[in-house]
């Protein structure tokens, strides 16, 4: 247990080196989080699109 | 013939196929990197011998800082590749990387700073380095911004296409700042030619972590390139066909 708190210590240097890991950690989710809901959004939008315009793709 | 594979490349039905394709590739390795990185960085790499456990921040901080000009320059390229040979996948890819782009270089800022605090006493100073890579970060807004302030898709692609390849004159003056300038920053440690004067064990960590942010850069710019190209190709039948499978 001192063992695991002297790592997470990280020397002295814990509260800065820990909030940098987490900010890119948080980074990598929140980017691939807004990725793909970016292609989802499209996707519903394309959706919207071809059904409004019925089955042969031309504009009623 | 030699020539197809470009022309392909230019076919958004054929770019939207190959990025559902390739998307988890990439995905799976950068996870597969970032999390050796990650391990390497924080537990197998030794202490640094004058900065102790701090230095570790330099696992996330430095190969965010590269990724940030490495985005700016896949920007650039295919902007000026839209511009020479009007390929609309380009604009589209390019249209893609401002976010990500300044997403990295907000994590190159912040990082940086929170490594400066307790190894230059501050966490920020008018460096050159820090300042070039601040107005990297104005770049991507002011490319997004000005993207998203104007309707007419093909004149945001022009325009702002115009503002990413003559804003790559920074992407040297980050590089060599510490060269030019009096700089708080170290030179060159591991992109320089000749071998890297850093250990091998701290080394690997790094160009770990590097190339899974390379690998995850083009998962989401794969996935962001699909949602570029569906919502750019408003009356292609393809689309149909992408949509209800």
């Amino acid at each position: 247990m001192a063992g695991l708190m002297e790592y997470l210590d990280m020397g002295g240097y814990a509260r800065y080196v820990w909030p940098s890991y987490a900010l890119v950690v948080a980074f990598i989710v929140v980017n691939i989080f807004a990725a793909r809901s970016a292609l989802k959004r499209a996707r519903v939008e394309a959706k919207r699109r071809l059904a409004m315009k019925g089955p042969e793709g031309n504009a009623p | 013939m030699a020539w197809t594979w470009f022309h392909r490349l230019g076919s958004p039905p054929y770019i939207y196929n190959l990025a559902a394709r390739l998307t988890p590739w990439f995905g799976w390795l950068a996870a597969a990197f970032i999390a050796y990185g990650l391990i390497g960085g924080l537990i197998i790499s030794p202490a640094d011998y004058q900065q102790g456990e701090g230095y570790r921040i330099i696992y996330v901080h430095v190969p965010t800082a590269w990724m940030s000009m490495q985005v700016y320059m896949v920007m650039a390229i295919a902007s000026a590749v839209g511009l020479i040979w009007r390929i609309k996948v380009a604009h589209a890819v390019a249209a893609c990387c401002g976010g990500m782009g300044a997403s990295f270089t907000v994590c190159a800022l912040a990082t940086g700073s929170l490594w400066g605090a307790p190894m230059w006493g501050t966490y920020w100073e008018w460096d050159p380095r820090i300042i070039f890579e601040l107005v990297l970060l104005f770049q991507f807004l002011g490319y997004m911004g000005l993207r998203a302030a104007i309707d007419d898709p093909q004149r945001a692609d022009r325009i702002s296409g115009l503002l990413a390849v003559v804003g790559v004159v920074n992407i040297p003056i980050i590089h060599y700042s510490v060269e030019w300038w009096n700089s708080l920053h170290q030179t060159a440690s591991v992109m320089k030619l000749g071998k890297p004067s850093m250990p091998v064990d701290m080394l690997l960590p790094l160009l770990s972590m590097f190339l899974g942010y390379s690998l995850l850069f083009g998962a989401l710019l794969l996935i962001r390139l699909r949602a570029q190209l569906l919502s750019r190709e408003r009356s292609a039948s393809w689309i149909r066909e992408v949509v209800s499978a």
